[in-house]
């Protein structure tokens, strides 16, 4: 159908011209984007330029005003799609009252994993995040970087083959970051396609193309090293200022 | 596989929370103890003065559980009254007995009048003595065993439908629901899982506060006990469906707190609690739409009429009806959540 893509495989979301808005107010308007299979992609952006808005519409949680989403090929919102994502949002949704391991055993029955299959990818999961040692504590108390791990591993769960990741690393330290990123690289080898929203700047270096959101705008899409070199700038931040401020190359 | 993971997890936490289990359990057993000594204690003890009433009449006042003060004068008399020491005050003017009751409270001036009734008519012989006999319930049937049973189905709907919508509003605000959406499980499925979960509690619920009503606080009974437990069952359900439905249009526990006196309070006066014969019969009729009138009529039937399941089936289905509706709704209401 989409001839003009690089990559021989089908992309794993096709966003055109994609517009929502909230009571009057366009918080995203006109994006169209392509995510190829195994990609890496960050979506950049202040504080309240759309991105959380953007990944729910590219889950098909959310319905779009005007445009289209598909996931792997099939237009969204479709419920059976919504085995083919893992997902983490950017607020811990965890039931506190629960262990870590019930909160686990519940995610995966919703995916329909069972039986020993079920501990098997519990402990893989748990494994990732470097939570083992406390699988059976009561959520409440975890720490806040300990919840957003946890949210990581439930997004895990099925080894879906789209993982959905709204600012994973918020509120982790460096050190742990820097292990969930040589997870998420690894992820990405094995063919998992990536999505991820960021506001940490060598986060987005890492990525193999980052989309600049400003505004409810995609302002540039492209590899960190092209977005460097477009805007002559030294690092992804002045880049991310001087195209995201709507300076045009 | 996706309705019974939910319900389980919901019960799971549920046991965890300790605080609510006992709202739900224990909360609705002690008003009703409270209820039960408030309106089953001892008949009051009634306080009459009399004046120079025959001698007679006064000791037949004595044994129909009446205090008698005697006063020599009317005046005396009067401040007795006045100062709250008397509920009436008997005396022969002109040869003919007078009363003068202290009037605050309707219950007490009753009495008064059943005693001193009782008294005179045994003082004239050839009188025909008036025979009296129950249809329904019987001579020590309380104020409590009236309304009893409405009181029943009250508690368990009130404790369920708050708790259910302060449930369903906190998986909402916590951003679970929204978590829960981005999985691949159906808004009807959320729905039975919530029914099912909460359900089970709510089964427990209407059989302790039903069975302790009954064989604890003794609360007459004429019918059977699986009828009772149905219809609270029954009510237990609407509030979940309901308490749910609407917690969709509350955004804190607060606004949860405002539906009671738009939902609860109404409900209360159409549930039979009070007598409505006065009411405009237009107005009467908004009982229709109230799922405590049709719960409360049931239970009132089968505790002092004695009535089996024909006489409440009608009873029976537009609860179902209600409850089946409002969870129709809730699957529809969660489409603001999430497009599919
Ligand atoms: N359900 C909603 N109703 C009304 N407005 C909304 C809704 N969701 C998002 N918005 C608005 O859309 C804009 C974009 O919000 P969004 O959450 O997508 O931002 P964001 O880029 O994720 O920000 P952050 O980096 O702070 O998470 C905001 O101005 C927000 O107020
Ligand atoms: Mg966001």
């Amino acid at each position: 159908m989409t001839s003009d893509l690089v990559a021989p495989k089908p992309p794993v979301v096709e966003i055109d011209g994609l517009t929502r808005s909230f009571g009057g107010r366009t918080v995203l308007d006109g994006i169209t984007l392509r995510i190829g299979r195994g990609e890496l992609f960050g979506l950049l952006g202040p504080s309240g330029s759309g991105k959380t808005t953007l990944i729910k519409l590219l889950t098909g949680m959310d319905k779009a005003d005007s445009g289209t989403v598909r996931m792997l090929g099939e237009r969204l919102p479709k419920l059976a799609m919504m085995h083919r994502f893992g997902y983490m949002a950017q607020a811990d949704a965890l039931y506190n009252e629960l262990t870590a391991r019930e909160n686990l055993l519940f995610f995966a029955s919703l995916y329909g994993l069972a039986g020993s299959r079920r501990n098997e990818r519990i402990r893989a999961a748990m494994g990732v995040v470097d939570l083992l040692d406390h699988l059976n504590k009561p959520v409440a108390a975890y720490s806040g970087g300990m919840k957003r791990r946890l949210s990581l591993a439930i997004a895990l769960l099925h080894e879906p083959e789209l993982l959905v990741l709204d600012e994973p690393t918020v509120g982790i330290d460096p050190a742990l970051r820097q292990s969930i990123w040589k997870e998420l690289l690894a992820l990405r080898q094995a063919g998992t396609t990536i999505v991820l929203t960021t506001h940490v700047m060598d986060e987005a270096d890492k990525c193999d193309r980052i989309g600049l959101l400003r505004d409810g705008r995609l302002t540039a899409v492209d590899s960190p090293e092209a977005l460097k070199a477009r805007s002559g700038a030294q690092t992804i931040e002045e880049a991310f200022i001087a195209l995201g401020g709507g300076v045009r190359t | 596989m996706r309705t019974r993971a939910l319900a389980l997890r919901i019960i799971r936490q549920f046991v965890r929370d300790k605080r609510t289990l006992a709202l739900l359990f224990l909360a609705p057993l002690l008003v009703l103890t409270l209820m039960n000594f408030v309106f089953n204690g001892q008949s009051v003890k009634l306080h009459i003065g009399a004046v120079s009433l025959p001698e007679p009449i006064e000791s037949r006042l004595e044994r129909a559980d009446a205090d008698i003060v005697p006063y020599s004068s009317m005046d005396e008399a009067e401040d007795a009254l006045r100062d709250g020491k008397l509920d009436a005050i008997v005396s022969i003017d002109h040869g003919a007995p007078s009363l003068l009751l202290e009037g605050s409270d309707p219950s007490v001036s009753r009495s008064v009048l059943v005693v001193l009734q009782k008294a005179l008519q045994a003082e004239a012989p050839n009188a025909p003595q008036l025979r009296v006999s129950y249809l329904h319930g019987e001579e020590g049937l309380t104020s409590f065993d009236s309304f009893g049973p409405v009181l029943i189905g009250f508690f368990s709907f009130f404790f369920v439908f708050l708790l259910a919508g302060v449930a369903f509003l906190r998986e909402r605000t916590t951003g679970t629901l929204e978590r829960l959406l981005a999985t691949p499980i159906r808004r009807s499925e959320i729905v039975g899982g919530y029914l099912t979960g909460f359900g089970l509690f709510t089964l427990l619920q209407a059989a302790l506060i039903a069975v302790y009503s009954i064989y604890v606080l003794g609360m007459y009974m004429d019918g059977s006990i699986w009828l009772v437990l149905l219809m609270n069952l029954l009510l237990t359900l609407t509030a979940l469906t309901l308490g749910t439905l609407l917690s969709s249009y509350a955004t804190t526990e607060f606004q949860i707190i405002q539906f009671i006196p738009l939902v609860i309070v109404p409900q209360v006066f159409f549930s039979g609690l009070f007598n409505l014969d006065a009411m405009n019969p237009w107005l009467q009729k908004l009982s229709y739409i109230m799922p405590l009138y049709y719960g409360a009529d049931a239970m009132r039937g089968i505790m002092i009429r004695g009535e089996g399941f024909a006489d409440i089936r009608t009873d029976v289905c537009i609860l179902l009806g209600f409850s089946v509706a409002f969870a129709l709704l809730n699957v529809v209401a969660l489409k603001k959540q999430r497009a599919i």
